[in-house]
């Protein structure tokens, strides 16, 4: 407990550090200028450390990786003008992906705002649609307030980046410091709704009279820290569960229960699960495009139960019979001692045999036909790396849906990416967020030829920081995943979708980063072992085929079942050995 | 249909503009949005109407919510409310078109606000319809200029909504709330 401070003077810039230490931050990401600087000076006498990234995009990303991998709300810090629009990117990833992040801006001195002066920008303005709530703190005497508010509203409910613009005279400026004095105060604010008796009742009924029910885990469950509860839930009442990609981790992979990804590119016997079911129990997931396909014939027959704290994602894409508003681990303590036991082999065996029929073998036990394949890498990443504390960080594209369908996460927040933006370059500073908020976890970025080619300069932060992050480069000489819907919807013209690459390995070493090129199978697991012995950051050139392609496939718009299979007899899944 | 919100928000600078981003944004169009003082200075008063069927009402409401300065939203479309428009039109009135443009007003319960020597300028109150009507019958002596205010509604009899209503009293955030993981 920190002292009280009622009647200490301190400026600006001052109360802000300590209020952020109060919040329980210890690192910030961040990058200065002449608006932020007051704040950048008063630094000197805080204990928060700050990490100085290559690019305002890479702290917001950082911010988040932070957030996801820790659960606490990351910080990330910036100048006026293009230092805040340089964030725009990181804050709509998180605030589609409900990260907790708060962004402090630096603003013009409060008597030239509007008047188009150096470095000025109504970030406000400009981030008002992007963020979960903003604003702009012109008096020293509103610091305090703003940054408690800032951070109870980023963490709470449905969590979200908030940003607090601040003008330079408010961080110069003095005023009196009350922390318990500048408690928050939303009075419009209601983050913690909690569903009707009738609604809990109407639910048990649905899922006692149903034969085929799934459960669709999600975000949500890691969020809420329901992963026990979804796992009780599950096990009490014998019903399988799905994972959307965000929800990957809550659920544990070996788990018998568990049938692995659904969606677009998820298992083929998961979506005919879901085509197949007669009840869906959406657990923090808010049926993203992705997950559905074709919402007319989403589902058809099944009864919908909606476990969601936000009340605006009721009925949004799918309409539920059954809407549960409130927090999904307090909403599971109360079904819970009322969900019976039933036995619903029949069901669990007509899965099995939608699975049976799904090509399941295990891509190890293929011969290597001198090709290395994505799905080799990260299946080979998956066995030397399951048994420790790991967290993979992935960027967007095939190389992501393959992380996905190939490495089995058994916990939450092990897996970190970016699902409802897709942002490209997301991966390496979100991985070095990863990192800080987790120094005792084993972090590997993975990451494609073309996304690592949007925030490679944060090397110089992972080398700067002396952080051991290992990086593994997923090289297939195309923006893989566009080259693939030109391969199936633009009859193959790869329009400005080959990619003539620098050599990754010397770049790494011109930033002092240790590197390797593999271009075989066989080097593949000699690779990992050697980055993971070495001390320091290690980049891995993973030299893979490159017209391969993510099967299945549901393309936009067709239905969950029309699943665009793989031709040839290759495999499309790992199984478990 | 056409329905008709009473949005109470706090008195602050930007939340006009956070209210009308959200309608754009989520592409819900506003077709009225009027906002005024309270008798709590604190606290403005909108009142929203939009197109919506039953489901987009509800989302309505619910994303109004998300907005961190709305105080209380209510969907007064199927209550029994008084729903009232202004208007002042200028009407071309010349000599001899100058009593019929006074008996139409009279008959409409309007009021003469102003008399120039080629023109009347007439407010009226009322429901968007009557105010419609009027100008209607008045469009064939000329109307040169109209103003509407844009609706404000309020649920009729003891089903009040206040501003005080409105405020849900003081956020309380326990002590561990500080650290706790989200
Ligand atoms: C190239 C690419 C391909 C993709 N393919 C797929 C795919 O095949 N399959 C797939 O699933 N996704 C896929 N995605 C991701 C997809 O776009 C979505 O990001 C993802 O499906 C969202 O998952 P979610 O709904 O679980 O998480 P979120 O979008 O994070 O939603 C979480 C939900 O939980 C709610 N919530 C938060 N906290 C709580 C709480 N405490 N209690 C209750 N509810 C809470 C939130 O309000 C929100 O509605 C793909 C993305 C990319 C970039
Ligand atoms: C910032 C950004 N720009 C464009 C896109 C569209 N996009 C999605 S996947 C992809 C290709 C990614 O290529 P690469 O990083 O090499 O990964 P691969 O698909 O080859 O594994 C592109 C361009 C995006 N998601 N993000
Ligand atoms: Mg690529």
């Amino acid at each position: 407990m920190k002292p009280k401070t009622a009647g200490k003077t301190m400026t600006g810039a001052g109360i802000l550090w300590e209020c952020i230490e109060r919040e329980g931050v210890k690192d910030v990401f961040g990058y200065p200028g002449g608006a932020i600087l007051p704040a950048y000076d008063a630094l000197k006498h805080s204990k928060i450390h700050h990490i100085l990234v290559r690019h305002e995009q890479g702290a917001t990303h950082m911010a988040d990786g932070y957030a996801r991998a820790g659960g606490k709300v990351g910080v990330a810090v910036a100048t006026s003008g293009p230092g805040a629009t340089n964030m725009v990117t990181g804050i709509a990833t998180a605030m589609l992906d409900s990260s907790p992040i708060v962004c402090i801006t630096g603003q013009v001195g409060s008597k030239l705002i509007g008047s188009d002066a150096f470095q000025e920008t109504d970030i406000t303005g400009v981030t008002l649609p992007i963020t979960k709530h903003n604003y702009l703190v012109t008096h020293a005497n509103e610091v305090a307030r703003t940054i408690r508010e800032a951070f109870y509203v980023a963490k709470s409910g449905r969590p979200g980046p908030v940003l607090v613009d601040i003008t330079k005279d408010a961080q110069q400026t003095s005023a009196e410091f009350d922390w318990d004095a500048a408690k928050p105060q939303l009075p419009g604010y209601r983050p913690d709704l909690s569903p009707e008796q009738k609604e809990y009742e109407q639910a048990l009924d649905l899922i006692h009279k149903s034969k085929r029910p799934v459960i669709l885990a999600g975000h949500g469950i890691i969020i809420s820290g329901a992963m026990q509860e979804v796992r009780d839930f599950a096990e009490r009442a014998g019903i399988p569960v799905a994972l959307t990609l965000l929800g990957i981790g809550a659920f544990p992979a070996a788990h018998p229960l568990n049938l692995g990804m659904m969606g677009m590119h998820g298992e083929a016997w998961v979506n005919h699960t879901i085509q197949e079911a007669d009840l869906l129990l959406a657990f923090g997931m808010r049926f993203d495009d992705r997950v559905t396909g074709n919402l007319k014939t989403y589902a058809p027959n099944a009864k919908k139960i909606h476990i969601e704290i936000d009340p605006a994602e009721i009925n949004k894409n799918v309409k539920v019979d059954v809407p549960l508003v409130g927090d999904l681990r307090e909403v599971l303590h109360e079904l819970l001692p009322h969900v019976e036991s039933i036995d619903r082999s029949e069901w669990l065996d007509l899965i099995d045999k939608l699975k049976g029929d799904s090509a399941v073998r295990d891509i190890q036990n293929l011969p290597d036909s001198g090709h290395l394949y994505a799905a080799h890498v990260i299946n080979d990443l998956w066995r030397e790396t399951r048994d420790g504390d790991t967290v993979i960080v992935t960027d967007v594209g095939q190389h992501q849906m393959w992380e996905a369908q190939y490495y089995k996460h058994e916990k939450a927040r092990s897996l970190i990416t970016s699902g409802g933006l897709g942002t490209m370059g997301f991966a390496l500073p979100a991985a070095i967020g990863a990192k800080v908020a987790r120094p005792e976890a084993e972090v590997w970025v993975v990451v494609g030829d073309g996304g690592f080619q949007m925030t490679l300069c944060e090397l110089a932060t992972i080398v700067q920081e002396k952080l051991k992050v290992n990086i593994a480069i997923i090289n297939n000489g195309f923006l893989g995943m566009v080259r693939q819907w030109q391969e199936f919807f633009y009859e193959r013209n790869y329009a400005a979708t080959p990619l003539l690459n620098p050599d990754f390995a010397k770049l790494a070493e011109a930033y002092g980063i240790r590197s390797m090129t593999v271009t075989e199978r066989s080097q593949v697991v000699p690779s990992v072992r050697s980055a993971r012995e070495h001390d320091g950051p290690v980049l891995i050139n993973f030299k893979v085929e490159q017209e391969d392609t993510v099967y299945p496939m549901v393309a936009a718009g067709a239905s969950l079942h029309e699943m665009i299979r793989r031709p040839s007899k290759i495999v499309e899944t790992a199984a478990d050995e | 249909m056409m329905n008709t919100f009473v949005v109470y928000v706090e008195n602050k600078p930007g939340v006009l503009t956070r209210v009308a981003s959200l309608f754009r944004r989520r592409a819900f169009n506003i077709d009225s949005l009027t906002v005024g003082r309270t008798e709590k200075p604190e606290v403005s008063r909108m009142t929203i109407t939009a197109e919506a069927d039953h489901d987009q009402a509800r989302r309505i409401e619910a994303n109004l919510y998300k907005l961190v300065n709305v105080l209380l939203v209510e969907n007064i479309t199927h209550e029994p409310s008084i729903v009232r428009d202004l208007a002042m039109i200028k009407v071309a009135a010349t000599h001899e078109a100058r009593s019929h443009v006074l008996e139409l007003a009279s008959v409409f319960r309007a009021r003469v606000v102003d008399v120039a020597p080629d023109s009347l300028t007439i407010e009226i109150t009322g429901a968007e319809d009557k105010i419609d009507g009027l100008l209607e019958v008045l469009r064939p002596y000329g109307v040169l200029e109209m103003v509407r205010t844009g609706i404000v509604a309020m649920r009729r009899g003891k089903n009040t909504i206040s501003p005080a209503t409105a405020i849900n009293g003081e956020l309380e955030i326990a002590e561990d709330d500080v650290s706790q993981s989200v």
